[in-house]
C-alpha cells in the first residue's frame, strides 16, 4: 500500500536525481557536451532568429498599417467584369463630387471622408524646381483621416474650398528642395504654370519601409475643388469608419449609398471598388506563415543532424558507464528506471543545447535589428512562444534520439555489465 | 538432500537440482550440474572452489542476477524461477545485499548518497526514510564521521564499508559478498571480517564467495565446489561439534 502511495514520489525523485546526475555529467565533460549539442544550438539559434525577424517584420508592418489607418476604406471607380458597364467610357465610370453629397448623413458608420485626386507635376520656386512632385487635391477632413497635422501655418478650411483659392500645403522635403525659407508661409510657388500661396507645412508621413511609394515625402496639397476644376477629373475617396469593427457595416452603407447616387439598376454590378487595409494584412499574415514553415523545415534538418550527434554521445555515455548500470541493476533498479535515467540525461543535454541556442539566437536578433538600411527588421524580437517551441523541439529531439541508447542501457545484462572493464 | 529437521520459516534459501547451461556457439557449457543447497536464517557461509568450479555462477543465481536453466530456487519461501527481469530487480532490491570485490561505488556520489541508492529504487517506507536509514547504516559499519566523503577521498577499507552499508540499508534477507577482501590488504581484510562477524552476531545471513582459505574460515560453514557440483559442505572450527550432529550433505 505504502509502495503504491509513494510511487509517484519515487518517480519524481528518480527524475530529479537523474537531472542532477545529468547536469554533473555535462559539467564533467564540458567540451564534449558543447561539441555534441552544437547541432541543436545552431538549429535553435537559427529558428529563433528567423522567428524573431519575422515577428519584427510583422510588428513593423502592423505599425505601418496603423499609421495608414485600419479604419480607412478606399473607394475607387472601377469597371465591372461583366454587364452593360464593362466597356463604358471612363467618363461614365468616374466619380463626381456631387455623387457624395449627403454621404455622412446617409452612412452613420462613417465618421468622415475626403475626396482625393493625385497628380505628378512640376513645382518650382524661382530657379529651383521639383520635376515630379506628388500633387494631391484634398478636403479639409483629410488632416483628420490621414492623421497628419500641420507643423507650421494652418490646415485647409472650408473657406479655401468655397472660394476656390489657389493655396497649398507642402511637406518639409519640398521646402528644402525648393530652397524656401524655414518660415515659408505666404510665399508663392508655381505648380503647373499656376501660382499658389503656401499656407502651411504638413509633417512628413512616418517613413514606411514596406510601402516606399506611399512614403514619398515630396508632397504638395491643394484644395480639392481647385484641383477638380483644373485637371483631369478623376477622383477617389477615402472614408473613415467610426471604429475598425464597424468596417463591414460602413462598406455596406457606402455600397448602398453609391449604388443609389450612381443610379445603378438592381441587377447592375458595382461600378466601384472598396479596399480595406485588413485585406492586405491577411495576405501578409499568410505570407509570413509560409516563410515560417519554410524556415521550420530548414531548422528541422539541422535538429535532425543535431539529434544524431546526441544519439552518438549517449551511446558513448552508456558504454562508458556500463559498470554503473550494472551496479544500479544489482541494487534493484528496474530496466524502466535505467531507461528513464538515460532519457532524462539526453533530454537535459538537448535542453542545455536549446538554452545556448536561444542565447545565441538573441544575440543574432540584436545584430539583425541593428543592420543599417533594414528598418523593417528594427523591431525584431523573440516572442515567448518561440522560446517555448524551441525548448519543446530540443526536448523532443532528446527523447527521440536518446531512446535507442537508453533502451540499450536498460537491456544490459547486469552480470555482463558488472564484468565490463 | 539435507536430513536436518528444519522448520520451513527458518530456511532462507533452498536450491534443488539447480543447473545452468551456457550456449557458446553450438557448444553447451554446463556451469552448474544440479546443485542442492539449503541455508537457514543467520547462517554465515563461505563458498569456495577453483576458478571454473561454478561458484560465480552459483553466486549470480543466488543474487537473482541470473536464472537457472533447470531446477528451482526458493528465496524466503518464494520461487524466483519464473520472475520477470523487473520482478528479479525487485527481489534484488528488497531481499539481497551485494558486496563486490571492487566496491562498485558511484564516484560522483558521496558515501551517504551511495548508501541511499537501493532505497531510491525501493519505494515505500524505506524510500521515505532513506536519509535516516542511510545515516544509521553508515554509523553501524563505523563510518558515521565520513558520510559526506566521496569514494576517492576514502581508503579501500572505508570504501568496502560504504559498500557493505549500501548492501544492508534495505535490510536484505541475505548479504552476498563476492571476494569482499580481494582488493584489500591483510589488516583491512581482518577489519572487514570482524565487521562480518559482528553482522552475523546481530542475525544477518551472510554468503561469501572467496578463494582464500583463511578468509573462508571466518565463516561458520564452508561449501566447496568443483566442476559445477558441491563436493563438500562442512562446518568450521568450533562449530565442528555441531557438524557431527547435523550432517551437511
Amino acid at each position: 500500500m505504502l509502495r503504491l502511495l509513494t510511487a509517484p514520489l519515487v518517480l519524481t525523485v528518480l527524475v530529479m536525481q537523474s537531472i542532477r546526475l545529468a547536469l554533473g555529467q555535462i559539467w564533467a565533460n564540458k567540451t564534449r557536451s558543447a561539441l555534441t549539442t552544437i547541432g541543436i544550438v545552431i538549429g535553435v539559434a537559427s529558428v529563433t532568429a528567423v522567428i524573431a525577424s519575422l515577428t519584427g517584420l510583422k510588428a513593423k508592418v502592423l505599425k505601418d498599417f496603423e499609421t495608414l489607418g485600419t479604419n480607412k476604406i478606399y473607394v475607387n471607380p472601377d469597371w465591372p467584369r461583366e454587364g452593360r458597364f464593362r466597356n463604358f467610357n471612363w467618363r461614365v465610370i468616374r466619380f463626381r463630387p456631387e455623387q457624395f453629397d449627403g454621404l455622412l448623413e446617409r452612412c452613420p458608420s462613417i465618421s468622415n471622408f475626403t475626396m482625393m485626386t493625385n497628380r505628378s507635376k512640376k513645382v518650382s520656386y524661382g530657379i529651383h524646381s521639383i520635376d515630379n512632385a506628388r500633387i494631391s487635391g484634398i478636403n479639409p477632413s483629410w488632416h483628420e483621416i490621414e492623421n497628419r497635422s500641420v507643423i507650421l501655418g494652418r490646415p485647409f478650411t472650408l473657406m479655401d474650398e468655397e472660394n476656390g483659392w489657389q493655396v497649398c500645403l507642402i511637406t518639409p522635403a519640398v521646402r528644402d528642395e525648393l530652397r524656401l525659407d524655414l518660415d515659408c508661409i505666404g510665399k508663392r510657388i508655381i505648380i503647373d504654370r499656376r501660382s499658389y500661396r503656401i499656407v502651411g507645412v504638413v509633417e512628413t508621413r512616418v517613413e514606411s519601409g514596406m510601402f516606399g511609394q506611399m512614403g514619398d515625402s515630396k508632397e504638395v496639397f491643394i484644395p480639392f475643388p481647385t484641383a477638380w476644376r483644373l485637371w483631369d477629373p478623376w477622383m477617389y475617396i477615402i472614408a473613415a469608419c467610426r471604429k475598425p469593427e464597424l468596417s463591414q457595416e460602413a462598406q455596406a452603407e457606402l455600397k448602398f449609398f453609391l449604388r443609389q447616387t450612381r443610379h445603378l439598376q438592381p441587377d447592375d454590378p458595382d461600378t466601384f471598388r472598396m479596399d480595406v487595409i485588413e485585406e492586405y494584412l491577411k495576405q501578409f499574415n499568410t505570407m509570413a506563415a509560409t516563410m515560417t514553415a519554410i524556415a521550420g523545415g530548414v531548422v528541422g534538418i539541422s535538429l535532425l543532424v543535431g539529434g544524431v550527434g546526441i544519439m552518438n554521445i549517449m551511446l558513448v555515455s552508456v558504454s562508458e558507464r556500463t559498470r554503473e548500470i550494472g551496479l544500479r541493476k544489482a541494487v534493484g533498479a528496474r530496466p524502466s528506471a535505467i531507461l528513464l535515467q538515460f532519457l532524462v540525461e539526453s533530454v537535459v543535454l538537448c535542453l542545455f543545447g536549446g538554452l545556448m541556442g536561444i542565447g545565441i539566437g538573441q544575440g543574432l536578433t540584436t545584430l539583425i535589428s541593428k543592420i543599417p538600411n533594414a528598418h523593417f527588421l528594427s523591431m525584431a524580437y523573440i516572442p515567448l512562444w518561440a522560446i517555448g517551441i524551441s525548448f519543446g523541439f530540443a526536448g523532443s529531439v532528446g527523447v527521440f534520439f536518446g531512446m535507442f541508447p537508453a533502451i540499450k542501457a536498460a537491456r544490459l545484462d547486469p552480470i555482463e555489465a558488472l564484468r565490463h572493464e | 538432500m539435507s536430513m536436518m529437521p528444519t522448520s520451513r520459516d527458518d530456511v532462507v534459501i533452498r536450491l534443488s537440482g539447480v543447473a545452468r547451461t551456457y550456449k557458446v556457439g553450438v557448444e553447451s557449457i554446463h556451469a552448474l550440474k544440479g546443485v542442492d543447497l539449503e541455508l537457514r536464517r543467520n547462517e554465515y557461509v563461505a563458498i569456495m572452489g577453483p576458478s571454473g568450479s561454478g561458484k560465480s555462477t552459483l553466486m549470480n543465481i543466488l543474487g537473482c542476477l541470473d536464472r537457472c536453466t533447470s531446477g528451482t530456487y526458493e528465496l524466503d519461501g518464494r520461487d524466483t524461477t519464473r520472475l520477470s527481469s523487473a520482478g528479479l530487480a525487485r527481489v534484488r532490491n528488497a531481499q539481497i545485499g551485494f558486496v563486490f570485490q571492487a566496491f562498485e561505488l558511484l564516484p560522483r556520489l558521496n558515501a551517504i548518497k551511495n548508501v541511499e541508492l537501493p532505497l531510491i529504487y525501493a519505494g515505500g517506507e524505506g524510500w521515505l526514510n532513506r536519509k535516516a536509514r542511510a545515516r544509521e547504516t553508515l554509523t553501524k559499519v563505523g563510518l558515521g564521521e565520513r558520510m559526506k566523503h566521496r569514494p576517492n577521498q576514502l581508503s579501500g577499507g572505508e570504501k568496502q564499508r560504504v559498500a557493505i552499508a549500501r548492501a544492508l540499508v534495505n535490510r536484505p534477507s541475505i548479504l552476498l559478498a563476492d571476494e569482499p577482501t580481494g582488493n584489500l590488504d591483510t589488516r583491512t581484510s581482518l577489519d572487514i571480517m570482524a565487521l562480518f562477524e559482528q553482522l552475523h552476531q546481530e542475525g544477518q545471513t551472510i554468503i561469501m564467495v572467496t578463494h582464500e582459505d583463511d578468509i573462508a574460515h571466518h565463516a561458520k560453514r564452508i561449501v566447496r565446489m568443483r566442476d559445477g557440483r558441491i563436493v563438500a559442505d562442512e562446518l568450521t572450527g568450533s562449530n565442528r561439534q555441531i557438524a557431527t550432529v547435523a550432517p551437511a550433505t
